[in-house]
């Protein structure tokens, strides 16, 4: 009898990455991603993107093939987990077929968080996470005139955006008193409000919204904290996501805002991994246990579990690095800013070219860059290499970032 | 409409009627050809949508901007003269008959 295959639940970034990785890997035994959102793995990042705004079709939005996971001998099982017995090492599925595991890992992601307030299950108010999400607010687009965005992360100004673009008025409610607050040093997001505001997005800080009121069903406006009415036929809610880890809970493993992993990227029970959106890290560069929500996250992470499965293990140490498309700017951050406490421009905002470095004691932890790719690109080496450059060369345009990374790479 | 033949390092070709508009990636994606990636959907940030572009088409090509300039040194598999990334390349009516080189592997 052949070996119990590796089972991945979750068929987004992450999971179709460690299948895929499996086999470059050298993996010859069976693979099966247990997909329950039924449609084939997709490119989440186009959906708040050129998805939502028409101009890219569906069918472009394939992650792979459907002939690569043929040819790679990956089983797709489109279905839903329902639970794992990991005594049995198995998960049943909602056919109640129990699908046996010799390893198993959990790349359930993330759901969004809901907002619980009166009105909130009006038509016309949104999450943005999925395909099935971004068809709906992509029809809704079609025919709206003002749109209403709750919390100014990423989703919610690349929505905006899209909207704007669409000649749609657009109202954005925050609670923090800026943009992207939790992601972005106080100087990027600064210049992301002004540039939102420029194309003519509204920013309401400190508030937040306590109803939202319709007319047959349908959303028409929304009633902010202050008492203000704000007139809105589609509602976006953007206000984070939570770990899809209910299965992990519910089979006992050690979950926290998230699956909790070690190092290797290994839950509490030694046959379980966990990566992507859903797994609580220790994460060498936030130096403390997190949880990531992105592609890059998921891709490396699934490569890290893909090594360690055929016998090259190694701790997960991969630069965190993000990006964020609104309108016509292109932010790219490599780091995390969270920790910094000095923060030093290269280059003028004013140019709509410029990045921000930002640093914890002396030490460079962080590089957001608009429209300057090759600062993006020189900080991840930099910060990967862990190389040292000071914050006077770091606003100094006229320093070589690229020679301080070769000068790294010589003394390493 | 623009036709595009995808050839795989394998000697697999696809031969494909392409919308305007679309990009050489996207296309690829809504045909199921496999080798081109592209996990972060499109943005130039990731360079797994890495292609070979055939000679004779190469100077009519939409002009490579800094960020896939950058991403171009990123790639798996070797950077050539003729290497692009195929979300960056929008499809127009002087790119029929391109021929696209699809490398052996994206990451």
């Amino acid at each position: 009898m052949s070996p119990a295959p590796i089972v991945i639940l979750g068929g987004g970034h992450a999971g179709a990455q460690l299948a895929a990785s499996l086999r470059e890997e050298g993996y010859d035994g069976s693979i099966a991603i247990v997909n329950g959102e039924g449609v084939a793995p997709y490119q989440r990042p186009p959906l708040s993107k050129g998805y939502i705004h028409g101009d890219i079709p569906a069918e472009a939005l394939s992650l792979r093939a459907q002939s690569f996971f043929n040819t790679k001998r990956i089983d797709i099982v489109n279905q839903a987990a329902v639970s794992i017995d990991r005594a049995l090492r198995n998960v049943r599925l909602t056919s109640g077929q129990a699908l046996e595991y010799s390893h198993l890992i959990l790349a359930t992601g993330s759901r969004s968080r809901t907002l619980e307030l009166p009105g909130s299950g009006l038509q016309g108010s949104h999450e943005l996470r999925t395909l099935e999400d971004a068809s709906r607010i992509r029809a809704d687009l079609q025919s709206c005139r003002s749109a209403l965005v709750i919390g100014a992360g990423f989703i919610g100004l690349e929505f905006a955006a899209a909207a704007r673009k669409k000649n749609i008025e657009v109202n954005v409610i925050e609670l923090a008193d800026r943009p992207m607050a939790r992601s972005l040093s106080p100087k990027m997001s600064d210049f992301f409000r002004d540039a939102h505001r420029d194309t003519g997005s509204q920013f309401h800080f400190g508030r937040r919204v306590n109803e939202l009121r319709g007319w047959q069903g349908h959303v028409t406006e929304a009633v902010l904290d202050d008492g203000r009415a704000i007139a809105a036929d589609i509602v976006l809610v953007g206000i984070g996501v939570v770990a899809d880890d209910r299965l992990a809970r519910d089979a006992g493993l050690v979950c926290e805002d998230g699956i909790v992993v070690d190092e290797a990227l290994l839950t509490s029970d030694p046959r379980i991994s966990a990566i992507g959106d859903c797994a609580r890290h220790p994460n060498p560069f936030a130096r403390a246990t997190i949880r990531l929500e992105s592609v890059q996250n998921a891709v490396d992470q699934a490569k890290c579990v893909a090594r360690r499965l055929v016998g090259k293990p190694e701790p997960f140490h991969s630069l965190p690095w993000f990006w964020s498309d609104q309108g016509s700017l292109k932010l790219q951050i490599a780091g995390l800013v969270r920790g910094c406490d000095t923060f030093v421009s290269r280059g003028d905002p004013k140019s709509s070219a410029f990045s921000v470095f930002g640093f914890a004691d002396g030490a460079l932890r962080c590089v957001e860059s608009v429209n300057r790719a090759g600062d993006h690109m020189a900080a991840r080496r930099l910060l990967d290499a862990g190389c040292a450059i000071s914050t006077e060369e770091a606003g100094d345009t006229a320093f070589d970032l690229k020679a301080a990374v070769r000068r790294a790479a010589v003394s390493a | 409409m623009p036709k595009i033949s995808y050839q795989s390092h394998d000697g697999t070709v696809a031969d494909v009627n392409a919308p305007e508009n679309m990009s050489v990636m996207q296309v690829a994606k809504a045909n199921g050809v496999d080798g081109i990636v592209a996990e972060c959907g499109g943005s130039a940030m990731c360079a797994t949508c890495h292609v070979y572009v055939a000679e004779d088409f190469l100077d009519r090509l939409p002009v490579m901007n800094a960020v896939e300039d950058e991403m171009l040194d990123c790639t798996a598999t070797e950077r050539k003269p003729s290497s692009r990334l195929s979300c960056q390349i929008k499809l127009t009516p002087d790119l029929d008959g391109i021929v696209i080189h699809v490398p052996e592997r994206q990451t």
